[in-house]
């Protein structure tokens, strides 16, 4: 394992943060307090590159690999970005457009890609229902195949960007009487007669993302808008995990580093007893709590990214660790953030209450814990 | 069009300046460097230029190895060569040794455009553009926020106290740059990755025909004698009673303690 990064990677790393501090971060309190997703934000990311770095040039990406990938989404969270805005990103380039690239027709990605990869259009990924989330091989959502045409009938919920977006990947069953085998992935455009989103979530954290429901009511779609083979789409929600142990998950150990690296500055700037409080034992032992898992989490998710640019298959034990690591043991550090700056700490103002409420995504989203441990425990 | 941009690596506008007691230099401990804010103005003035006119834009700096640093970054940006005067005997903060050491460069290259900073942030000059076009006999002007550029001429739009300055120059001529002329862009991956194979030159003193006497600290016009912090600011006083006689009070302390009225 090889963690030399390459000075190219590193400056490229650099610049990200210089980008996002200046261009993203001074928009993100009021943002968040308002929990609007930030459009112009968005934009500029699609403008600096940000939403298809991996993709081929041809289709308005910038060929990077994987850990170059990886290292812009941790700069963002290390920059000051929200966890909300990093998750829609994550959920449009990873989850929507990065499935519709590995899987679709040579005409399907050059219709979606370079307009994901651009940020002209906003993309979303629907998994999850009302009545199927861990167990989400044994989701309800139906397409029937009608002549050239499919017909999609069901709900899918807690989905990121839903009410936003411009273009929906869904899973859905061609048959019912399966359960992963019968899941097949769809292309659903906004605007298809039958297909909408219910209202923006309230949430704990990650607020800036938009989170729905979506709705499908005899929606029509295109048989061509079949993505791969009828059946495969089990295996391709699972092929997207890769990206959600790395590039996803990244912007949260950013934002744990952006945290320490607040919390430092803080510890020897606030004066209690007459002495910086960064002198007392109790703030200094903080200050390591969040720096030991700053590196254990940020070394999790380098080595699943790694393993991806080496072209291993996904070690799933090894997925489910970065996972739940990342998520579970983010709890006490995030929390030292919040109480090495008292009141301040528990304040708006300050970043760290924001810091520690994104956080507890992370024991649910994407597969919750009990699950990444039932994973662990199985292939032990 | 061969445009040429002259430009220096700083300190972070960010970083807090350290001064070592009986040091003449900033401590450059901890502190992370950049290109001159005005810098990044006249790199991607240079690169709109090329853009929309065809031509290269050629980078110099002078200063030490690290600076080859910010050359990569303005190489990323989109500049196609660079050149780095990187000799012990370059180093100093006179600005006529500087300007020297430039235009002695400047000598041996073609050039239609010269684009720079209208001051850099560490040591505030102001002189370096002015300085290099004399010493090169072609016309200057500063300050600039806007700049056209016809055939064989430029029309600059200046900053002056309470409005504009349009001024006509042909070329070639140094224009140094001023906030508001453009919103630099950050460099791209993919400008990144291509920066890597593009030329970058270290220039020694005799490469561009200085002697080592006339260039550096040896041929420096002035000496930093001492470099010392702005004093601690003293805490402020509080004026308290009712305003007709707050107000009373503090015409009092301006006129008798502060001595400013
Ligand atoms: C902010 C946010 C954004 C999201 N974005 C998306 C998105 O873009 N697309 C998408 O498809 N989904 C998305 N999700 C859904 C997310 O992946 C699910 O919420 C998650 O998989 C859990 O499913 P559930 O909510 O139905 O909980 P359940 O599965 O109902 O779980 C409830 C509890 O039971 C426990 N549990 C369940 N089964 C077991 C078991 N076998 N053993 C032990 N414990 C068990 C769980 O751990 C949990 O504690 C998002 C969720 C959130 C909160």
């Amino acid at each position: 394992m090889d963690f030399a990064f390459t000075k190219e990677q590193l400056m490229f790393k650099q610049e990200v943060i210089r980008f996002a501090e200046k261009e993203i971060v001074p928009r993100v309190r009021e943002h968040d307090l308002k929990e609007e997703f930030d459009f112009e934000s968005f934009r500029k990311l699609g403008e600096f590159g940000i939403l298809g770095l991996h993709f081929p040039e041809d289709l308005g990406g910038s060929g990077a690999d994987v850990i170059t990938t990886v290292l812009a989404s941790e700069a963002l969270g290390e920059a000051g970005v929200d966890g909300g805005l990093t998750l829609s990103l994550g959920a449009h380039t990873f989850l929507c457009a990065d499935t519709i690239y590995r899987h679709g027709t040579d005409e399907q990605r050059k219709k979606y890609v370079p307009k994901l990869a651009s940020g002209e259009w906003i993309g979303c990924m629907g998994l999850t229902e009302p009545n199927a989330g861990s167990d989400v091989a044994s989701l309800k959502a139906r397409a029937e195949k009608k002549g050239d045409a499919y017909v999609l009938n069901g709900n899918k919920m807690f989905i990121t960007n839903g009410p936003i977006a411009d273009v929906a990947v869904v899973y859905a069953k061609t048959n019912p009487e399966l359960k992963h085998a019968g899941i097949s992935a769809f292309i659903i455009e906004k605007g298809t007669p039958g297909f909408s989103a219910g209202p923006n979530l309230i949430k704990m954290g990650v607020r800036t993302s938009q989170t729905s429901e979506l709705i499908m009511n005899d929606c029509v779609i295109p048989a061509q808008n079949l993505l791969g083979e009828e059946g495969e789409g089990f295996n391709m929600s699972m092929q997207t995990v890769e990206w959600d142990r790395s590039a996803l998950l990244a912007p949260f150990v950013g934002a744990a580093q952006y945290m320490l690296k607040r919390c430092a500055t803080y510890a020897n700037e606030r004066e209690q007893f007459g002495r910086p409080i960064g002198k007392f034992q109790a703030v200094k032992h903080k200050l390591a709590n969040i720096r030991i898992f700053v590196e254990a989490a940020r070394t999790l998710v380098y080595r699943t990214a790694w393993c991806k640019d080496q072209g291993r298959a996904l070690n799933h034990l090894e997925a489910a660790v970065a996972k739940l690591f990342l998520g579970d043991w983010s709890l006490v550090p995030t929390n030292d953030g919040v109480v090495l700056h008292g009141g301040y700490g528990y304040c708006h103002e300050y970043d760290m209450e924001r810091i520690f409420r994104d956080g507890r995504l992370g024991p649910i989203g994407g597969g919750t814990s009990d699950i990444q441990k039932m994973i662990i425990s199985k292939l032990m | 069009m061969k445009i040429i941009v002259l430009m220096k690596q700083v300190p972070d506008t960010e970083t807090k300046i350290q001064v070592k007691p009986g040091e003449t230099a900033i401590s450059t401990d901890g502190v992370t460097f950049v290109i001159n804010p005005y810098d990044e103005f006249a790199i991607e003035e240079a690169l709109r230029i090329k853009e929309a006119k065809g031509g290269d834009v050629t980078l110099i700096t002078l200063g030490w190895d690290k600076a080859a640093e910010a050359l990569r970054t303005g190489l990323a940006m989109g500049a196609d060569k660079a050149v780095h005067l990187n000799d012990p005997a370059f180093l100093t903060n006179d600005a006529h040794s500087i300007a020297l050491a430039l235009s002695k460069t400047l000598k041996k290259l073609q050039y239609d455009l010269i684009l720079c900073g209208k001051q850099a942030i560490d040591y505030d000059n102001h002189q370096i553009g002015v300085r290099v076009a004399e010493m090169l006999g072609i016309p200057h002007v500063a300050v600039v926020t806007k700049l056209v550029l016809e055939d064989g001429k430029a029309v600059a739009h200046r900053e002056i106290e309470g409005g504009t300055e349009v001024v006509e120059t042909p070329l070639p001529a140094i224009i140094t740059c001023q906030k508001g002329l453009n919103e630099p862009r950050y460099a791209s991956l993919k400008g990144i990755m291509q920066a890597k194979k593009k030329p970058l030159e270290a220039k020694k003193v005799a490469d561009v025909d200085a002697s080592p006497g006339e260039v550096g600290q040896a041929g420096a016009k002035t000496v930093v004698l001492t470099l010392t912090m702005p004093p601690d600011r003293a805490a402020g006083k509080v004026v308290e009673g009712e305003p007709e006689d707050a107000a009373r009070q503090v015409v009092k302390l301006l006129r008798e303690e502060a001595k400013v009225i």
